[in-house]
């Protein structure tokens, strides 16, 4: 199987372990992720008001690539994810901004929201399936408790996303158990880190985050996985009362299948 | 002419969002994570706009401290999809000229080894226009 893949910004420079545990395990489970050339930043965060159009372009661009390599489109970064799939639904459904997207960048063949976005985690369920996973694992990850942290962006809003149930997901816990290790379910799993607000109000970001590690703890995690570069950095930079080792899904996955 | 009806139809036609389906149950304000950190909470943004009151809405802080993340979307019983009202509010404010709420002048300061790309790009994108 082979998909187009966007990395995003992050995963070219911080979040490197997030994107390069990825590629090796892809490759272990016989998948290609096809990086699509040329590829511009997603802006990080989808602007919900429908008269903002350009900044929407880039998401738009790479759309339209994977649409005419004739491939499915995987993302990996919750943030990217979340922008590729609103903008692609707003494409899909509103006829203002097709019409808009389409005057300005007057493709040869008009873009009409026909791409499908697949996050991995959606790859590694719908495409390769539990069960296969756990066939692959070398190494399973047995007696480690682990939650899953979805925050928001790989979840919300569930009408476009449609990924998991948003307030009720089960993907993550899934994963962990196909890796061999045990999920911990704990209530704020799909509560906000703190997001860019770190930027400029670090101490709001350390409030969110300490209380999503003492929630995470309190269940008796002994770690925590994300998609997300800015969970990752918010939940790590921030520990305070709440303390906990937080990684990428991707390096787990590498771990278990051997190729980390 | 910026009447505040003007203003109402303004944030509905960009956000799309039916004000007068509220129905006033305060369930986005108690799910909101940054509610602690706002003078004005995501209900108030509902009713204020539908009054026509945005213009202390807009002066205030409370606009950037909503952390964009869908809570109050995805839990609304009504789909009022508060956030979204949130944004409009605060777009109209940053779109002024000058009014940008981050400037490229003051990243250098919070900057740190650690912080992904990802914080930047998406602070300037809610915060500048």
């Amino acid at each position: 199987m082979t998909f187009s893949y966007y990395p995003g910004c992050t995963l070219k420079t911080k979040a490197v372990a997030l994107d390069e545990y990825a590629r090796r395990s892809m490759e272990a489970l016989g998948i290609t992720l096809e990086e699509i050339p040329e590829w511009q930043c997603c802006g990080g965060v989808y602007i919900s008001a429908k008269d903002e159009i350009a900044s929407k372009l880039s998401s738009v661009r790479a759309l339209m690539a994977s649409r005419d390599a004739g491939r499915e489109l995987v993302t990996l970064c919750s943030a990217c994810h979340n922008v590729l799939k609103q903008v692609n639904s707003d494409i899909a459904n509103d006829a203002e901004m097709q019409m808009k997207v389409n005057n300005y960048m007057a493709p040869e063949v008009p873009y009409t929201g026909e791409t499908t976005v697949l996050h991995l985690l959606e790859v590694l369920r719908d495409r390769i399936g539990w069960d296969e996973l756990a066939r692959r694992v070398k190494n399973p990850l047995t007696g480690r408790k682990i939650g899953g942290y979805y925050g928001c962006l790989l979840l919300r809003p569930g009408k476009v996303m449609q990924m998991d149930d948003p307030e009720n997901p089960k993907i993550l816990e899934d994963f962990i158990r196909a890796i061999g290790a045990t999920p911990v379910i704990y209530a704020e799993r799909n509560e906000c880190c703190g997001g860019y607000v770190t930027m400029e109000d670090p101490a709001f970001a350390k409030k969110r985050g300490n209380s999503v590690l003492a929630n995470a703890a309190d269940m008796g995690a002994d770690l925590l996985v994300t998609a997300c570069p800015l969970c990752l950095y918010n939940l790590t930079h921030n520990q305070g009362e709440g303390s906990l080792p937080v990684c990428y899904f991707t390096e787990l996955l590498a771990e278990a299948l051997g190729v980390k | 002419m910026n009447t505040k009806n003007n203003v109402v139809k303004e944030v509905e036609r960009m956000t799309g969002v039916n004000l007068r389906k509220c129905m006033k149950c305060g369930k986005c304000s108690a799910t909101c994570p940054a509610y602690d950190e706002m003078e004005y909470h995501p209900h108030q943004f509902v009713y204020m706009v539908e009054k026509g009151d945005v213009e202390k809405l807009a002066n205030s802080s409370s606009v950037y401290k909503c952390l964009s993340c869908m809570a109050c979307i995805e839990r609304c019983p009504r789909g009022v999809e508060p956030a979204k009202v949130v944004e409009a509010v605060r777009l109209l404010q940053i779109r002024k000229q000058g009014m940008n709420h981050l400037t490229p002048d003051a990243v250098p300061a919070m900057l740190n080894d650690e912080l992904p790309q990802q914080a930047i790009v998406s602070a300037f994108r809610k915060y500048s226009k």
